[in-house]
């Protein structure tokens, strides 16, 4: 479905909970998919023992897709004409992440209906991991 | 670097969208997917990402034969490798001009943009790198562009 820019107003927000827990195995899985074996990722003995974290972390990657997850369920199929994000903290194995949109603008560019939207993923601490911007075509 | 061949294909998409939990069927059901608005299976936003797979010399992939710094015997495959966070991904940026899908054979290219240095609290300096990368349908048309920022820090990224 798509949105229907004559009941939107700015202001407007819709939120999900893009995953619970989240696991190294789901983390493993979008290493597989996107094709980015980084070991930071992945490799609990390389990531705390070379390279200094604490733990192995998601791909900025596997967050911005999460959030898309919600945005897409939001604006509909197809629908986005823009979407970018910022990584801004580290997201974690055991991490669970609500990602939510609010509606920035709503105009016409050449006939078409477009909805700007600011968006936010924050974790269970209420730390925010990603912002971002997309815009989507309505009705 | 040379233009990379993106095939996309219906099982890389439907793997995708597992991986980020997105049980939406326009990702994996031809006969739903034809009766909404898209007509038909059509990649998740962050799927053109995924062009790593195409690239032939890209570096987060172990190679057969040759050395690699994820751990094995030892906890880095590579020797002397400073213990340094190496590189994050800070931001990235699409553009949609048409959403891809099954069949479509993308032709990739990626070209430097600007880059920057900052100092942070959190890991010492900060060299910001973007690059460009668009990718055309195989009618020459353009479909996706993305910007990407890449950011390399002086120490691993501290917490709290």
């Amino acid at each position: 479905m798509a949105l229907n820019a004559s009941a939107l107003k700015v202001g407007d927000t819709h939120s999900e909970r893009v995953v619970e827990n989240l696991s190294r195995t789901q983390i493993v899985q979008y290493a597989g998919t996107s094709g980015d074996y980084n070991p930071l990722h992945t490799d609990e003995v390389y990531t705390t023992q070379v390279a200094g974290y604490p733990s192995v972390f998601a791909h900025g990657m596997l967050t911005m897709g999460l959030t898309g997850k919600m945005l897409t369920n939001y604006v509909g199929d197809g629908r986005l004409t823009k979407f970018g994000v910022r990584f801004t903290n580290q997201v974690w194995p055991g991490d669970t992440l609500d990602a939510t949109a609010t509606v920035a603008a709503i105009r016409e560019e050449g006939g078409v209906k477009l909805v700007d939207l600011t968006l936010s993923t924050v974790n269970q601490d209420g730390k925010e991991v990603m912002t971002g911007n997309a815009t989507a075509r309505a009705d | 670097m040379a233009k990379i061949t993106f095939p996309v294909e219906a099982s890389h998409i439907m793997m995708f969208a597992r991986s980020i939990g997105d049980t939406n069927p326009v990702y994996h059901d031809a006969e739903a997917a034809k009766k909404t608005e898209a007509g038909g299976i059509i990649a998740p936003p962050s799927f053109a990402q995924s062009v790593a797979q195409f690239n032939p010399d890209y570096f987060l992939r172990p190679k057969p034969g040759q050395p690699w710094f994820g751990s094995g015997k030892t906890a880095s495959g590579v020797e002397g490798k400073a213990s340094s966070s190496g590189g994050l991904h800070a931001e990235q940026h699409f553009e949609f001009h048409r959403h891809i899908g099954p069949g479509d054979v993308l032709s990739v290219e990626t070209k430097p943009g600007a880059s920057c240095e900052k100092e942070s609290k959190r890991a010492g300096k900060l060299m910001f790198r973007e690059s460009i990368t668009e990718y055309r349908d195989q009618n020459g048309n353009l479909v996706i562009t993305a910007r990407s920022v890449g950011v390399t820090t002086e120490r691993p990224v501290s917490q709290g």
